[in-house]
């Protein structure tokens, strides 16, 4: 080809999709890396389902677009759609098919040879998403869980460099749901995963990287501890002491480099918390300690708040909203 | 080509997976061969001396009704189904263009219909070893079914890639032909600026030839014509995604 071979297994640039005036996906870029799972995160309507049909070859985007493995899903789509696999956020089977008559429809549709490539292919998918054991069962037949693991089977199945879930745990009990995060987890070895979610414990445990889209654009997008750590709104340390609250308050409040002191609990006696927030590149905790100790009481835990991703998110999201 | 053929077979082991395909095959070998039957005793208690105008035309014309009440239902899950499912949606995920998905719809769809048709032979070969005629006047009739029907696939394709209801998309279907049907039954209703116009689209008059054994290729061209309509009406339908969006 000449070309060097892009990094990126997704690339999106500037997409845009308007249905009508409304833009449901407004200007949104950013990569998919191989050997990672990059989360997709946002509150339902964000426009992830949208983004993720645009990069499965569903529908084209208004304006923008998006490369899979280096092919234009506009101006080269048959070759884009060989190489990626989509699993929609309700499982599409057809309940009437065995699992393996659908494995192997697909694999023939993605180009799989006829014979041992197509049996080898099958029998991967089946055997990775632990299906194994129901390939001659028809789908209707099958537990909600189970049907869940063949619509993420019939994404690998052809073993695409690009795999796009969307909502892979909706609608699953937490165990099943465990076990598909420790499945999506684990394809990040053979490919670039793109995974969408509105749970955040999900996103932050399976994903390397998270892309946040609210209204149709990304908000931001980075690794979920750095997400955290750049998002955390100030730094923050919890005080607990054997203090009456006020008092406590009001030494900690005098500490150089704290900015503001909140009672969390506590009465006049017993032990009080406080929640100091304090200047961004200081660490006062020595000073508070010494500040606790000197007053004569008896200092139980110092401990630094650690921002959840959680947190952040909201944020982020009410940022957005307030500046809209 | 192989894209499409891949598609036509699972279509049909989607159809014969389940009862439906093999209810509206008994239903419609049931029929067909009921209305033989009677239009034999017919010809025959009447004493007509003329098998293509005394028996092949009314059976022909009889047979056209009988697929033209059974093959709406053949069609109307193709696309409706697999909608509703989110299996169309999976479908176009995977690299395979529009009109190939389509085209594995309408052949198997049409094989369906051989199949139907297969059993109306039954009659004919039957009364044919009992007592011989020559078998050739009936092929315009058994190709103008198959043009006709042919056509009832394309229609019924259109309607079920517009609903993800498989109620809805057989009711419009039944309307659509129901409505080609009788609209030139009472020419005095139309005006006579739109009358030629209408006359053009009532595909079934240009049934009549065929039932009676003659074969006009300005009757073959217009029932091809029709079902390419009818099929790109199905494709621009199923590219509407582009600007509607799936619910």
């Amino acid at each position: 080809m000449g070309t060097t071979r892009p990094v990126a297994v997704i690339e999106v640039r500037s997409l845009t999709k308007r249905f009508g005036a409304i833009a449901a996906v407004d200007g949104v870029s950013f990569d998919v890396q191989p050997g990672q799972v990059t989360g997709f995160l946002g509150p339902n309507g964000a426009g992830k389902t949208t983004t993720l049909r645009i990069l499965a070859g569903v529908f084209p985007p208004t304006a923008g677009r998006a490369l899979i493995d280096g092919h234009d899903l506009a101006t080269a789509p048959l070759a884009a759609r060989r190489r990626l696999g989509y699993a929609p956020e309700r499982p599409a089977l057809q309940l009437d098919m065995t699992v393996a008559a659908q494995l192997e429809f697909v694999a023939a549709m993605r180009d799989v040879p006829a014979g041992a490539a197509r049996r080898a292919t099958v029998d991967g998918a089946l055997e990775r998403t632990g299906i194994t054991d129901v390939r001659r069962r028809r789908l209707g037949t099958l537990s909600r869980g189970y049907r869940q693991r063949v619509g993420i089977a019939l994404a690998l199945v052809g073993d695409p460099p690009a795999l796009l879930l969307d909502e892979p745990t909706a609608g699953l009990d937490p165990r099943q749901a465990a076990d598909t995060r420790a499945l999506v987890g684990a394809l990040r070895s053979q490919h670039a995963v793109f995974v969408s979610s509105h749970v955040l414990g999900e996103v932050e445990a399976m994903c390397d990287r998270v892309v946040i889209l609210h209204q149709g654009r990304i908000l931001a997008a980075d690794t979920p501890e750095r997400l955290a750590e750049r998002l955390r709104p100030a730094h923050q340390v919890d005080v607990e002491a054997i203090a009456p609250a006020a008092a406590l308050r009001a030494t900690l409040a005098a500490v150089p480099g704290v900015r503001r002191v909140e009672a969390r609990t506590g009465s006049d006696t017993g032990p009080a918390r406080c929640r100091v927030e304090v200047e961004p590149g200081t660490d006062s905790r020595p000073a508070m300690a010494a500040a606790v100790l000197a007053a004569g009481w008896d200092l139980l835990a110092l401990t630094p708040v650690e921002a959840s991703l959680e947190e952040a998110f909201l944020a982020l999201v009410g940022g957005a909203e307030t500046r809209a | 080509m192989r894209k499409t053929l891949l598609v036509c077979r699972r279509e049909l082991s989607l159809l014969f997976g389940g009862p439906l395909a093999w209810v509206l095959c008994a239903v419609f070998a049931l029929l067909a061969n009921y209305f033989f039957y009677s239009d034999l005793t017919f010809y025959v208690v009447f004493g007509g001396a003329n098998l293509s105008a005394g028996l092949w035309r009314y059976a022909f014309l009889d047979w056209r009704l009988v697929a033209q009440l059974v093959l709406p239902l053949v069609t109307m899950r193709m696309f409706a189904e697999e909608r509703k499912l989110g299996t169309l949606e999976l479908l176009w995920t995977l690299p395979v263009r529009d009109h190939e998905l389509l085209a594995g719809k309408y052949l198997a769809g049409v094989l369906v219909y051989v199949v139907m048709l297969a059993t109306t032979l039954v009659g004919p070969l039957v009364l044919h070893a009992l007592h011989d005629f020559p078998l050739r006047p009936l092929l315009p009739g058994y190709i103008g079914l198959l043009l006709l029907g042919s056509t009832f696939v394309a229609v019924g394709l259109a309607a079920s890639a517009a609903t993800e209801n498989q109620v809805v998309s057989a009711m419009l279907t039944y309307g659509v032909l129901v409505l080609l049907w009788f609209v030139s039954w009472n020419e005095a209703a139309l005006s006579e600026r739109v009358a030629p116009v209408i006359l053009a689209l009532s595909f079934f008059d240009r049934f009549y030839g065929f039932a009676q054994g003659v074969i006009d290729l300005r009757d073959v061209a217009a029932f091809v014509a029709f079902t390419l309509l009818f099929l790109f009406v199905a494709l621009r339908t199923l590219g509407a995604r582009t600007w509607r969006g799936i619910a």
